[in-house]
């Protein structure tokens, strides 16, 4: 009944776990010019950025939260993608690409895991800008 | 007397879903629903459907006649005065607004204070913080000890403020404590206080008596209790009911209208406008049949056998927390966490073995911020479950630990216990 796992398990990859136990980019920046938290009201789970900015482009990042190995793990991989990153880049990232970094296949059940930290994103990028709403 | 105990081999045999090869460990969530209340349901759409309460022929005098056999089923079984106290709802969540609209409206004014608990669903928290809000009426929620049991000293000094109404759960959904709610109904109507309890745990797994109980309103959800969605059940006083105007207007609660206004229908109906949920009324009086033969007394023996055996077995995991009270005090209801793995996580690990597990807040978020937890996982148990269902899940807890701790020495917490 059993499905194969450890090794080669199809979600909780090695690289998603290390995610989860070792966030990059963890903790708050002292001045941000962006900060935004969300939240995932069915689960609990938090992911809160910190952004700055310099030149338009995203200089530092960190995040913070609590959740699920699939929340945490995927906010830690956006981080390492948008540090150095201009912000109207940042903006165009769609759920496509951050589902496709995570590299597993993410259920219904999950999606709203796995995206939370794209909110935070989108939320946090746009509502800085006043305008050019996609 | 029905006896203390029921075959669970033989229960199972009338819930198809089972034959799936699920564990289903959510029942407190929603229940399964046996074949002989899918049939009733399907009957009436085949046989009988039309609808209510203007008949002109044979059928509908039948779809009338099972829906309203309905009333007397749920009055026997929560030992109602009358019929004409038993109002037809979606579910509790709508129960408790329509008192919270039609009583509330007349009876809480500007400064009144309203005592709930922080072992409270958002169904009987968010109906009063509305009405609250409107009025100008404050809010108090008594709070739980250690063991997840409410504070009992601290619900006596809130009484000492006078109450205008008191509000809480007889069991806590998220935790399963089963609250002294005889007692706690005794002293609040001392107080000179209303009294609604939420009886959307309890009813499903204990035998329930309202006049013994002596409130004033009672509300549950059939869903819960074998029956279908959609169909509920509002208990009230007959005399506050008289008193208190209609929560919805419009066809079926009216005697007469005119362009100049309407009379409205007596008791019970004046509670219940547009076509109702006909079939699932008569759902949940087949639901109400089918656990009145089981005998609720039986119903809460398994479930505290079933829970006692989960409550050991859970207890001997490493890194488990288990919520709440011991098992004589709480209904079939374990919540619980585990170091380093999300409850999200670990009910996803669980579903690839077909085992059904709640993860979340559990619709008690002021709970769970009390205990300092984002979410707990619960395993919550019925009149089905058996314990080779624990044992599968108790595998499943030590399949996300091996994957989650290959090494018992690298148990790392994770980030959500560094915010």
């Amino acid at each position: 009944m059993s499905t194969p796992m450890s090794a080669d398990d199809q979600l909780y990859r090695e690289y998603i776990l290390d995610h989860y136990k070792n966030p990059r980019n963890y903790g708050r920046l002292e001045h941000p010019d962006i900060t935004h938290e969300e939240n995932n009201p069915l689960c609990g789970d938090v992911v809160g950025m910190d952004f700055q900015l310099h030149d338009g482009v995203i200089e530092d990042i960190r995040f913070h939260g609590r959740g699920c190995a699939i929340s945490q793990a995927s906010a830690s991989l956006l981080t390492e993608r948008l540090k150095g990153m201009p912000l109207e880049q940042a903006k165009k990232i769609n759920k496509d690409d951050v589902i496709g970094e995570l590299g597993i296949e993410i259920s219904p059940a999950r999606i709203k895991c796995a995206l939370l930290s794209l909110k935070v994103l989108k939320v946090g990028a746009y509502g800085l800008a006043d305008d050019d709403e996609e | 007397m029905s006896t203390l105990t029921f075959d669970v081999a033989e229960v199972r045999k009338d819930f198809p879903i089972l034959e799936t090869g699920i564990a289903y460990l959510d029942s407190a969530n929603t229940s399964q629903r046996p074949r002989q209340v899918t049939g009733a349901m399907l009957e009436y759409f085949e046989r009988f459907n039309s609808n209510i309460h203007r008949a002109a022929y044979r059928i509908a005098e039948e779809a009338t006649e099972r829906y309203e056999a309905t009333r007397e089923k749920v009055r026997a079984f929560i030992n109602a005065a009358s019929t004409k106290e038993i109002i037809y709802t979606r579910g509790t969540t709508e129960g408790i607004n329509l008192v919270a609209y039609s009583w509330g409206r007349e009876n809480i004014e500007e400064g009144d204070l309203i005592v709930l608990t922080i072992l409270d669903h958002h169904s009987n928290i968010v109906p009063w913080q509305i009405l609250a809000a409107e009025k100008g009426a404050r809010i108090e929620f008594v709070d739980i000890d250690e063991r997840g049991e409410l504070r009992q000293d601290q619900f006596a000094d809130l009484l000492k403020l006078s109450p205008k109404l008191v509000a809480f759960n007889l069991v806590s959904n998220a935790l399963g404590t089963i609250n002294p709610a005889r007692d706690m109904v005794a002293a609040a109507k001392r107080a000179g206080a209303t009294v609604l309890v939420d009886g959307a745990q309890a009813t499903p797994h204990q035998p329930v008596d309202v006049q013994a109980l002596g409130c004033d309103f009672y509300a549950f959800s059939g869903h819960k209790m074998l029956g279908p969605t959609g169909a509920g059940i509002l208990y009230g006083r007959r005399q506050l009911l008289e008193a208190m105007p209609p929560f919805m207007g419009g066809g079926d609660m009216i005697k007469t209208v005119s362009t100049e206004g309407a009379t409205y229908l007596e008791l019970p109906w004046k509670f219940e406008a547009g076509t109702q949920a006909i079939a699932e009324v008569i759902g949940l009086g087949a639901a109400v049949d089918y656990l009145s033969e089981l005998g609720m007394n039986a119903v809460r023996a398994h479930e505290l056998e079933i829970t006692e055996y989960a409550f050991e077995a859970l207890s001997e995991l490493d890194g488990l927390q288990v919520y709440g009270p011991p098992p004589s005090r709480r209904a079939g209801v374990i919540s619980f966490s585990l170091d380093g793995i999300h409850p999200h996580d670990l009910a996803t690990i669980a579903d690839r073995d077909q085992v059904c597990l709640r993860a979340g807040h559990h619709c008690a978020m002021p709970l769970m911020t009390r205990l300092g937890i984002p979410a707990t996982a619960r395993a919550s148990f019925y009149v089905y479950t058996q314990r080779d269902e624990v044992d599968r899940l108790v595998s499943s807890i030590k399949e996300a630990q091996r994957i989650f701790h290959p090494t018992k020495s690298s148990i790392s917490r994770g980030p959500q216990e560094v915010a």
